[in-house]
């Protein structure tokens, strides 16, 4: 077993944030583990531009954000270890994980768990019908386009309107193919409205609001889908069905936190975030433990997810020096209009942000954090949408009453 | 006459009012800093979009580098582009900035790399 000082877990815009805000911040040892065999994460295939522009104030592609993240915690000197895959962590912050020269134990004197999302698939959506090839989720798509020069199809349908869901129908356009529609079962759409616009709208590729597919057809390849029109309840409306011939679905329909690692190290989960519950230092239930990124909710931007990284390294920092607050008192819960907030739990000690999401597309509202009869925050809202995330500055909450985040 | 967009300048996608009034002037408001603006008025003349795609890659340790618009082109120009980006291929190594195809089909933008990628080891 080996000693260490701060381990990250993850090397992507979150983890390598983390790591040289810690150098940066004078911690001697820090130590990144990383998956796969580059650093970067999900960011070298995401070669469209928009990134950087709250970090390094120019808009870039995903490679080149990753590339910039890469030098600084090279110029730092920040150890990196890839191909790596952690597979348990216990209770007293032991990491156990295979490396390519074998399994390795480290004990950490901190950790902040930055390991990203996963896809929603076929599966967790239950699309009936056969199951031939052809059906993709957006990543998958983008990883094959971007990275291996393949292209999925020449006739593609996408269920979802997930940023990448849409980038995919720009890039698969550019490429040379037709994307018929994008379906989404909601009654507004999932990604960031810029997305709509420049790769939608400028292609006049059609999107569809409460629409899914219920029936994949193909026996060895793909050959068209059913698509039907949903009702308020999100079931499909009989009579609506409409048969859309193509060669490729991609599915574009939502991320989650990937917190298997965390799970079984008993760290408490958010069931409407599927990360982990965090006080406002970012750290988990167990102490010492910290989750920052899109492991620990589904950010808009990579910038936000580097920036609240940021936020763990700093406390991750005070906790090795023995210096973090880290009474757990109070619980945050989303109220009415609210599908969720983090952060899940409070010392009570001090002022906090509320990070949060809506349910609904609303105009005109005042989002307030408060603790029974006290507004301990709130902030006025134009517009508030589900696919935007926001936030409230909120002042230290007193007495054992819990808080609410709500809409009104 | 009243129209909204949404900015897509950054991703903050800000909701904009653009009033065009009978002499051609456009006034706009709702943009959170004055690139909104002028983005708008781009936007009613014409609008300018910037791409990503990938070039081949001879030699390299991958078939492909990624690469961008240094600076946003006419959107009627960008399927133009995508053929030019189509018929080159790049030498590896390549850096990441190295100008791929120099002020392409005159638009004022560069096609840059994105990525890097070293030479095959032989």
């Amino acid at each position: 077993m080996e000693n260490r000082g701060i381990v990250v877990i993850g090397a992507g815009p979150a983890g390598l944030a983390a790591a040289v805000k810690l150098r940066r911040l004078g911690a001697e040892d820090v130590l990144v583990i990383e998956r796969e065999n580059e650093t970067g994460g999900i960011l070298r295939q995401c070669i469209h531009d928009g990134f950087g522009l709250e970090r390094f104030g120019k808009s870039i592609s995903g490679p080149e954000y990753a590339a910039l993240l890469k030098s600084e915690a090279e110029e730092l000197g920040i150890e990196c270890l890839t191909g790596t895959s952690v597979l348990e962590i216990s209770k007293d912050r032991t990491i156990t994980a295979a490396s390519p020269s074998g399994v390795v134990e480290i004990h950490a004197e901190a950790i902040i768990a930055a390991a990203g999302c996963r896809e929603r698939s076929r599966g967790s959506i239950m699309i009936p019908g056969e199951r031939p090839a052809g059906v993709y989720t957006a990543g998958t798509a983008q990883a094959y386009m971007n990275l291996y020069n393949r292209m999925p199809g020449r006739n593609a349908v996408i269920l979802g309107s997930g940023d990448i869901g849409l980038i995919m129908a720009r890039r698969l356009t550019l490429e040379g193919a037709k994307v018929s529609a994008v379906f989404e079962l909601q009654d507004h759409p999932n990604g960031l409205e810029r997305n709509i616009v420049q790769c939608l709208d400028d292609y006049s590729i059609p999107l569809y609001l409460s629409h899914t597919v219920t029936e994949i057809h193909g026996k060895d390849r793909i050959e068209g889908v059913t698509v039907s029109a949903v009702d308020g309840n999100l079931r499909p409306i009989e009579g609506t069905e409409k048969y859309y011939s193509c060669d490729t679905l991609i599915l574009s329909v939502g991320l989650i936190p990937d917190n298997t690692i965390l799970e079984k190290a008993g760290v408490e989960i958010d069931p409407s975030t599927n990360g982990a519950v965090v006080d406002e230092h970012l750290m988990t239930s167990i102490p010492g433990i910290f989750s920052a990124g899109n492991m620990l909710h589904v950010h808009d931007l990579a910038d936000f997810a580097s920036a609240e990284a940021e936020a763990a390294a700093e406390n991750a920092f005070l906790y090795a020096s023995g210096k973090l607050d880290t009474g757990r008192n109070l619980s945050v819960v989303p109220g009415e209009g609210v599908s969720h907030t983090v952060p899940g739990r409070i010392t009570g000690h001090g002022p906090f942000t509320a990070s949060l999401r809506v349910r609904k597309k609303e105009r005109g509202k005042t989002v307030e954090v408060r603790q029974g009869g006290k507004i301990l925050g709130y902030r006025f809202f134009p517009l508030v949408i589900p696919s935007q995330m926001i936030s409230v500055d909120a002042e230290a909450a007193a007495g054992c009453e819990n808080v609410e985040v709500i809409v009104r | 006459m009243k129209k909204i967009y949404t900015c897509i300048i950054c991703p903050r996608s800000c909701e904009l009012e653009a009033d065009i009034l009978p002499d051609g002037q456009v006034s706009v408001s709702g943009n959170g800093c004055p690139r909104g603006a002028e983005w708008i008025r781009n936007e009613l003349s014409d609008p300018k979009r910037t791409i990503a795609s990938s070039v081949l890659v001879e030699g390299g340790e991958k078939e492909i580098v990624s690469v961008r618009l240094s600076s946003p082109v006419p959107l009627r120009m960008i399927f133009p582009i995508m053929d030019e980006i189509r018929r080159v291929s790049a030498k590896a190594p390549v850096s990441i900035g190295d100008i791929i195809i120099r002020d392409v089909l005159s638009s004022g933008a560069d096609v840059i790399a994105t990525s890097s990628v070293l030479a095959k080891k032989e």
